[in-house]
């Protein structure tokens, strides 16, 4: 869980839907010595490219760096620093302990937070939410005191608002090139 | 790939002969093994490419890398699986610091057996992925052609780099129909060459109001080939100019505005003109800490424009005042346009004089050995007195190469082959090797250290067997000399472990003698003249020369690691005095 702290950046990397990218990404990553708070990948509406949602704690200068290194990179087709109004989001899933007297705090909290509940056993309450980082750490917050016995959460994925789409251009026009014969 | 050319049947490994005919691929450095053999079968039957058999993978790489040196081509090596792959990491290693442009074609078992652990399996693009420009694991027969025409576009054009071709057995016995794409689809891959002219008027502008300017010039002003337009520019300007250890040769060392190689052990002159300058102009140099000594004590009274074609170095290191992305032949040649108007002109003049008289005042020299014993300096700079500047030259890693830096003569542009960013120990040879195929009707000279020789001395064999006629002067000093230098310095003189031995253990010219060279030794001042025409007479077969020198010389100057620049020692305990007052 991060709250936004002043150096935190969302890098959004479109890339060529191949094998090894990933691993080509996050090796790039490790090796110059970057740290990354979150690391999400997905497909997006196309299926060509895949989209990562990087989420870096670093200064300024470093932040260049890892723009250029990445951009080095033959699959990575474009990167954007996401803005501070983008929408964020992440997903959990937390297993809470719910007695018979507990458990309907719990489905109100559940509520108040727009989250559901998607299983639930005589000891456990299995709750499904989605939201910004900051609403997610406030939920599991209140959630602690009863305590939680299991808890998964997904990398952060972002989106900047507005009409404005990160896959607008690369069209296959742009960008093929002639091949060089010796 | 929207048009393609009228397609044939034929197997995956014709159809990777056939692409390396197509690129141009006129030499392949190699070794065949069980993955990669359907692939020696066609290649057998080119009448194009010719393959030159060598005795260790490392030396394939390096050949290429010595090939692509000398050619401005893209080398190309190959390799089976496993231990083949993995005998490439190094020269991969090397060609990706040094931006080499070479091309690693390697075997792979069948892509029924990726990831079970199958004999000599080893999972080489992953292995290299930190270390090339682009990688790809071919899989199907018809994908090879693309990925070939790919690797060598990728692998030359921008900042060139190792590109890896990892082809799977049975694509490579798979039917396929032949498609040479007219295009290729390289979407993310955009390097830029044009630089941005309002940046390079910035630059105009930094340049006309400096005082103490100093052209820093590395090795993408060789890539470039922009060797003309650099001299036009440092002699319009007037601008003294520093050559890093890999662009020695692209602005002649004779020349008097060139002040040497900066850095670890660089002149006293190209030292103290990067750290009494008011503005750097960095082309295609990428402020090594070998250059830079201690980053924060580095230049500091200087602005800095750095020109390089990878982005990713500009303010990498030292922060940029003026950025520009391009290719170093069209910066420099917007640069000459914009300066050629004598009122956009800095006045150097008193610049100069203070330089030329460090220049002049700390020529980089040596002492002669009190014992009559022969002085590895004298011995290289005589090879380079007597063959002269329009030979060929490599080097391993160590004290020779930084002699070999200095007192070879530097004269003409992209003759020095050596392994800059890596350091490795056993490039002389293969690179040698390389360089002589690319380059047939020159002498090439490798300079090497008797304790990189013993690494990869036996591509010798492949040099006699294929007539390749290379010359090997070993600097033989019996010791791993550099590391020995720093136990004399930093370790009170404890040689732990640097002693080789090399006293006739091996006998260097019986070993040459075996591989089918001829073997001459020197070790007296006066039998040095003798051996090396000898060796320049010699046309036919490869010569290596064991040049048996004192243990005890030094490389000066020194600049102690992670230390200031300013405390270049011309010889132990010993300051330059600077003088600046006047300036």
């Amino acid at each position: 869980m991060t709250a936004t702290v002043p150096n935190t950046h969302i890098l959004s990397v479109l890339v060529q839907n191949k094998p090894g990218v990933l691993a080509r990404i996050a090796g790039l990553i490790s090796r110059r010595g970057y740290n990354i708070e979150s690391l999400a990948v997905g497909p997006t509406e196309s299926p060509e490219m895949s989209r990562i949602t990087l989420q870096v704690n670093v200064e300024e200068v470093i932040l260049e760096q890892i723009i250029k290194q990445l951009n080095k990179l033959i699959e990575v087709l474009k990167i954007v620093e996401l803005e501070e109004s983008a929408i964020r989001r992440e997903l959990i899933l937390v297993k809470v302990r719910a007695t018979a007297e507990t458990r309907g705090q719990l489905i109100e909290i559940i509520g108040l937070f727009g989250a559901k509940a998607v299983d639930l056993t005589a000891e456990v309450i299995t709750v499904e939410a989605t939201g910004s980082p900051a609403k997610l750490t406030a939920l599991l917050q209140l959630f602690e005191p009863y305590g939680i016995r299991e808890l998964v959460q997904s990398g952060l994925v972002a989106l900047g608002r507005g009409n404005r789409s990160l896959t607008d251009r690369n069209q296959r026009s742009e960008r093929l090139k002639p091949v060089r014969t010796g | 790939m929207s048009e393609n050319e009228r397609a044939d049947e034929l197997t995956g490994a014709q159809s990777l002969v056939r692409s390396l005919e197509r690129v141009g691929a006129d030499v392949v450095f190699g070794i065949p093994g069980g993955a990669i053999l359907p692939a020696y079968d066609p290649l057998f039957d080119s009448e194009k490419v010719r393959h030159i058999l060598v005795r260790h993978e490392q030396g394939a790489g390096h050949a290429a890398e010595g090939y692509a040196t000398a050619t401005g081509k893209v080398g190309v090596c190959m390799a089976t699986s496993g231990p083949g792959a993995t005998n490439l990491v190094t020269p991969i290693a090397d060609a990706h610091m040094d931006s080499v442009p070479i091309v690693a074609i390697t075997g792979q078992v069948g892509s029924a057996a990726i990831g079970t652990d199958a004999f000599q399996e080893a999972d080489i693009r992953g292995i290299t992925m930190p270390i090339t420009k682009h990688s790809y694991l071919i899989t199907k027969p018809g994908d090879i052609a693309a990925a070939i025409a790919g690797a060598f576009h990728i692998a030359g054009t921008g900042r060139p780099g190792p590109v890896l071709v990892d082809i799977t057995k049975d694509a490579l016995q798979a039917k396929t129909r032949f498609e040479w794409p007219r295009q290729l689809d390289l979407p993310g891959y955009r390097p830029v060459s044009r630089p941005h002219s309002k940046q390079v008027r910035e630059a105009g502008r930094l340049i006309a109001e400096s005082r103490r300017p100093v052209l820093y010039v590395g090795g993408g002003v060789v890539k470039a080939r922009a060797w003309s337009e650099l001299k036009e520019l440092a002699e319009l300007t007037g601008i003294p100019v520093v050559t890093t250890l890999m662009a020695r040769g692209v602005f002649p060392d004779s020349h008097p505005q060139n002040m040497g190689m900066p850095g670890m052990h660089g002149t006293v002159a190209a030292v103290g003109a990067l750290q009494r300058s008011d503005l750097l102009i960095a082309l295609g140099t990428r402020f090594d800490d070998r250059v830079t000594g201690q980053l924060s004590t580095f230049a500091p009274l200087a602005k800095v424009i750095h020109a390089d074609i990878d982005p990713a170095e500009i303010s990498k290191n030292r922060v940029a005042d003026v950025p520009i992305v391009g290719d170093c032949k069209e910066v420099i040649s917007e640069l000459i346009g914009l300066l050629r108007p004598a009122e956009r002109r800095p006045n150097v003049d008193e610049w100069r004089r203070y330089l030329q008289d460090l220049k002049r005042r700390y020529p980089t020299g040596y002492d002669e050995p009190a014992d009559g014993s022969l002085s590895p300096q004298y011995v290289i700079k005589r090879i380079g007195e007597i063959t002269g500047p329009d030979a060929y030259y490599a080097a391993g890693v160590g004290q020779h190469q930084m002699w070999a830096s200095h007192y070879l003569p530097w004269e003409l542009p992209g003759r020095w082959l050596n392994s800059g960013g890596l350091g490795t120990m056993g490039y002389c040879v293969p690179a040698a090797m390389g360089a002589k195929v690319g380059q047939p009707d020159k002498i090439v000279w490798g300079v090497d250290g008797d304790g990189c020789f013993q690494m990869t001395n036996q591509e010798l064999a492949t040099c006699a067997l294929e007539g390749i006629p290379i010359k090997i002067g070993v600097i033989n000093n019996q010791s791993l000399g550099m590391v020995r230098q720093w136990q004399t310095l930093f370790y009170q003189g404890r040689y732990s472990n640097t002693d080789l031995n090399t006293h006739r253990i091996p006998d260097f010219p019986k070993l040459a003698e075996a591989m089918g060279c001829v073997g001459l030794r020197a070790e007296e001042p006066a039998d040095v003249d003798a051996v090396i025409e000898k060796a320049n007479s010699i046309n036919d077969v490869p010569v290596v020369v064991d040049f048996v020198v004192h243990k005890d010389a030094m490389v000066w100057p020194m600049v102690a690691a992670g230390t200031s620049n300013d405390d270049i020692k011309v010889a132990r305990d010993m300051a330059p005095a600077w003088d600046e007052e006047e300036l």
